[in-house]
């Protein structure tokens, strides 16, 4: 079985997979890392993004031995320590989520959106979460948070 | 006392996100067992078949493989069971064919269970499902009910020659025919509630796990009502005594009715933990959600209204096809008949009304409950058909509904399929919702959209729900075969904090929220000191758990009636430990004072005197402080409200595209506004899917053609706008809180809303009506096919 060595969350992580193993099984089932959710089998739903080097990744499409050397963040290593990350706090002020399931991708993929624009506008947010699928909330909150974070991460 | 920032009618933040946003969730699928196995479901390709091997040789020595089942090791366990016991007008009873764990004999739907592997990986059971051989034999197979019913059509169960499971009838039909015969006008319209995949984000799963040392059976799964399924695997499926069966819903990611059902998989790992020795883990994917949840609507309807001159409802009728599917789910055949057959009044007056609806087995997965759950269906006849009418009549859509409402000075009213509203004021939410989508300012905008070669339409609609289905005793006459109660147990720990067991479960609802704004506020605690516990059968009392917007107006009524009991209790422990009358004893703001006087007792003191009874009337009194309520309740609680959709439509493409959605809603007082709007867009999410976007296709083989999300489209963030939401408050008149329901109004309201708004844009072509969704396609043929001088 091949070895894939990766940072994850700060942290150094080494494990035997088999070579058909997809990162986000590598994340839940090997290393205990729960929060990247998988909610479908054709990378639509979005449940398992993560960051791998800087950039949102679903979880689901990519090998765990494609994703060799990368630093990989994922939900659990967003806040610092009991502090949570802007885009966090803004769907938690917002009632931006309600049962959950969706919410780890969906904060993962904000942050990243965030990230690369500058002056995020309702559009850009609709727009830029269609790779992300919730049930609950109808997107009107989840879109209010979005924008909320986005301008709390630029302070 | 609970600060004003936390009390009922507060938006307080919820407590539950903090573990949700830091991944911190524990659903299903994130719980593993010591020793855990894994399970894979071999499903049937064919939509109808003959089972004439089944051939497990190869898998059992696939590497990892630890046992096999078919079929034939279910055959003498019973069937899933249904729930709810309908009777045809004719006075039989419905055909209820028996519903195997695994398919014996014959497969009915593509999906339908036939064996299971239990492995070492998910992995290694996969493979070795793959080489089990099936030998099957094709029947014809009925993908629609209009195949079901054809003559000559192969009996999906042979109990049921027709396909016909019930035909069911409510209202007077001679007093309808006789108000038809004096109309002046009869509107008539057919349309089609398109069948929906409920997809809630997280897939079902399911742990089972057997404790030899104790004979304890531990089911985890993702239920909306771990009770129910206790009750009904435990004591009808696999006859496993409740006292060894413990059943634990955790976070449960979304269910909107789809987990309310007792599933074949939760029996499956349940009865096969014990035969393997280890526990067993099932996980959906997501191609295995849509051809094994249970599906939602799919009714075919002809309905017709009869007016006066005047626009005034005269009479309503309509007859109704309801698909059921291969098998009945657990309440399937409750919803198109007593959720939707009973609501065919809607907010309006109408004198006369009868109905009838005959339920059809097709070779499909089984249909019930989704969102709203039968008054969807209800909503969306009389809408459009109302919608219809004002523009046969030429008449405003909204004069011609504010013409028929119920009128606030009837409440109650009984309605002429069986209902009593207690309360609401329609006029109140059209007015509302007229102001609110700026009305006047319409006219302005069509003009400014048709500049741009698109063409505006608006829509609007109202609805009625009726919520928190009760009484037991009621629904008992009417064929369920459960109570329809909850119940709560309230426990003040001694040093005066407290924590609730309720029987309702969260699945995105935030009780944890909402539930300890109630409790902090009646017993004038700060809302931290209040804990809310849900979905383990082995901590919360018996409880019907969470479905039809029930949670606060029966949940959360079960909880203030443990907390008077708690406060009852808590003025007699008062008045022994400040010497006075117990009948003197007040109790507010968290303090047990004696009237007045200056003489007053915290809660907190109450508490601690309860659990050390040094100073305390044992003679009269137990110690503690515990208490449980059961509450049934006395009626239904009716939200009600109304909506405007504007849509534009590109008559180039068919694209239609939601500009604005409105939402004006009466659900009787409001705990948490925060959480309610939340619900209400999440509805309205749902219904403008079902509008515009979202089908269940079978092919006329049974075949499924959409059975992924790369062809059944769920709606995205760009599909849908930001919504105005507000209410109005007519509390409900016979519970506490006064409170009514807000799970599934906008689901309900949506589609016709949504639907009367592009029949809007495209009147100019003629079209009258089209079926959901109105999708590119859709739009694009009904503009074609328009007469070419109006294109």
């Amino acid at each position: 079985m091949p070895t894939v060595n990766l940072t994850v969350n700060g942290k150094a992580v080494s494990a035997n997979v088999e070579a058909r193993t997809l990162l986000v099984n590598l994340l839940r089932e090997q290393l205990g890392l729960t929060g990247t959710h998988v909610g479908c089998d054709t990378s639509q739903c979005g449940a398992c993004v993560v960051h791998v080097d800087g950039k949102s990744v679903k979880a689901c499409t990519l090998l765990a031995v494609q994703a060799n050397g990368s630093k990989v963040t994922t939900i659990e290593g967003l806040a610092s320590g009991d502090k949570l990350h802007p885009m966090q706090e803004a769907f938690r002020e917002h009632h931006g989520l309600q049962c959950g399931f969706c919410t780890p991708g969906m904060v993962m993929s904000a942050v990243c959106l965030a990230q690369n624009h500058p002056n995020l506008t309702e559009k850009d947010v609709r727009e830029g979460l269609e790779g992300n699928l919730c049930r609950c909330t109808g997107y009107h909150n989840i879109v209010q948070a979005v924008l909320a974070g986005a301008q709390a991460m630029r302070r | 006392m609970a600060p004003n920032d936390t009390g009922i009618g507060a938006s307080v933040r919820r407590r539950e996100d903090y573990r949700f946003l830091t991944g911190q969730g524990t659903y299903t699928d994130d719980i593993n067992r010591p020793n855990q196995t894994y399970a894979w479901i071999v499903r049937s390709p064919h939509a109808h078949a003959t089972i004439k091997s089944v051939d497990t040789k190869a898998a059992k020595a696939a590497p990892g493989v630890i046992a096999v089942y078919t079929g034939e090791d279910f055959k003498a366990i019973n069937g899933l069971p249904c729930g709810w016991l309908v009777h045809s007008r004719d006075g039989k009873p419905m055909i209820e064919p028996k519903h195997p764990i695994l398919a014996h004999g014959k497969v009915r739907h593509v999906g339908d269970p036939v064996a299971v592997v239990i492995a070492e990986t998910k992995a290694q059971a996969r493979d070795a499902a793959e080489k089990i051989a099936i030998d099957y034999a094709a029947l014809p197979a009925a993908g629609d009910m209009k195949a079901a019913l054809a003559p000559g059509a192969k009996p999906v169960h042979d109990e049921a020659p027709g396909n016909l499971c019930f035909d069911w009838e409510l209202g007077d039909k001679a007093a309808t025919d006789a108000a038809f015969s004096k109309a002046a006008r009869v509107v008539k319209l057919d349309l089609v509630n398109n069948r929906l995949v409920p997809n809630a984000m997280e897939p079902r799963a399911a742990i089972g796990e057997y404790d030899r040392a104790t004979g304890e059976h531990t089911l985890y799964t993702t239920s909306q009502n771990p009770h129910v399924i206790r009750l009904l695997m435990g004591a009808f499926v696999l006859g496993l005594p409740e006292h060894k069966l413990r059943v634990v819903a955790p976070d449960v990611g979304g269910g909107f009715g789809s987990k309310i059902y007792h599933y074949a998989e939760e029996a499956i790992v349940t009865w096969a933990s014990k035969q393997v020795g280890r526990p067993i883990k099932w996980t959906a994917e997501r191609s295995e959600s849509f051809m094994s949840d249970a599906h939602g609507r799919d009714h075919v309807t002809h309905a017709e209204l009869a007016l006066d001159k005047d626009g005034k409802f005269l009479g309503f009728k309509s007859e109704t096809l309801a698909n059921m599917g291969g098998y009945l789910s657990t309440f399937a055949p409750c919803i198109p008949t007593y959720l939707h057959g009973t609501l065919l009044a809607g907010n309006y007056a109408t004198p006369a009304i009868w109905t009838n609806v005959k339920a059809v087995f097709t070779n499909t997965v089984p249909v019930d409950a989704y969102r709203g759950a039968g008054r969807p269906e209800a909503t969306f006849i009389l809408e459009r058909i109302i919608d219809k009418a004002a523009r046969e009549l030429k008449m405003d859509p909204a004069e011609l509904r504010r013409r028929n409402y119920i009128k606030p000075e009837q409440f109650p009213y009984q309605t002429p399929v069986a209902l009593v509203y207690d309360t609401g004021n329609y006029h109140a939410t059209l007015d509302q919702v007229l102001k609110l989508s700026d009305a006047a300012g319409y006219e302005k905008r069509k003009a400014e959209s048709k500049a741009r070669g698109k063409l505006r339409g608006r829509g609007i609609a109202s609805y009625i729900e009726a919520c928190g289905i009760a009484p037991s005793n009621v629904v008992g006459s009417l064929g369920a075969r459960a109570g329809l109660y909850e119940a709560a147990n309230v426990r003040v720990n001694p040093t005066g904090n407290v924590t609730v067991f309720t029987g309702s479960h969260a699945h995105g609802q935030g009780h944890e929220t909402t539930f300890a704004q109630v409790v902090s506020t009646m017993l004038g605690i700060p809302m931290d000191q209040v804990e809310i516990s849900h979905g383990d059968t082995n901590r919360v009392p018996f409880g019907m758990g969470t479905y039809g917007s029930r949670s606060i107006a029966v949940g959360g009524t079960a909880i203030v009636k443990a907390l008077d009991k708690i406060i009852a209790k808590g003025k007699k422990i008062a008045a022994h430990l400040m010497e006075a009358a117990e009948a003197d004893i007040e109790f507010k703001d968290g303090k047990f004072t004696v009237a007045g006087t200056d003489k007053s007792t915290p809660f907190g003191a109450v508490a601690l005197a309860a659990y050390v009874p040094h100073k305390y009337p044992l003679e009269t009194l137990e110690p503690g402080l515990d208490e449980t309520a059961f509450y049934d309740p006395k009626n239904f609680t009716f939200p009600a409200g109304s909506y405007v959709c504007e849509v534009e439509v590109d008559p180039e493409t068919g694209v239609v595209e939601v500009q604005s959605f409105a939402a004006a809603d009466d659900f009787g007082r409001l705990i948490n506004p925060m959480i309610v709007e939340g619900q209400v867009h999440g509805g309205l999410g749902q219904g403008i899917g079902q509008a515009l976007l979202e089908t269940c296709v079978y092919d006329k083989d049974g075949q499924l053609q959409t059975g992924s999300y790369m062809d059944y489209t769920m709606p995205r963030a760009d599909d849908l706008p930001s919504f105005k939401v507000a209410h109005s408050v007519t509390a409900c008149t016979h519970n506490p809180l006064g409170v009514k329901g807000c799970g599934e109004a906008g689901a309900i309201g949506a589609p016709p809303t949504v639907i009367n708004a592009v029949i809007d844009a495209l009147s100019e072509y003629g079209v009258t009506h089209l079926d959901m969704p109105a999708t590119p396609h859709r739009v694009w043929q009904a503009i074609q096919a328009a007469q070419p001088a109006k294109r």
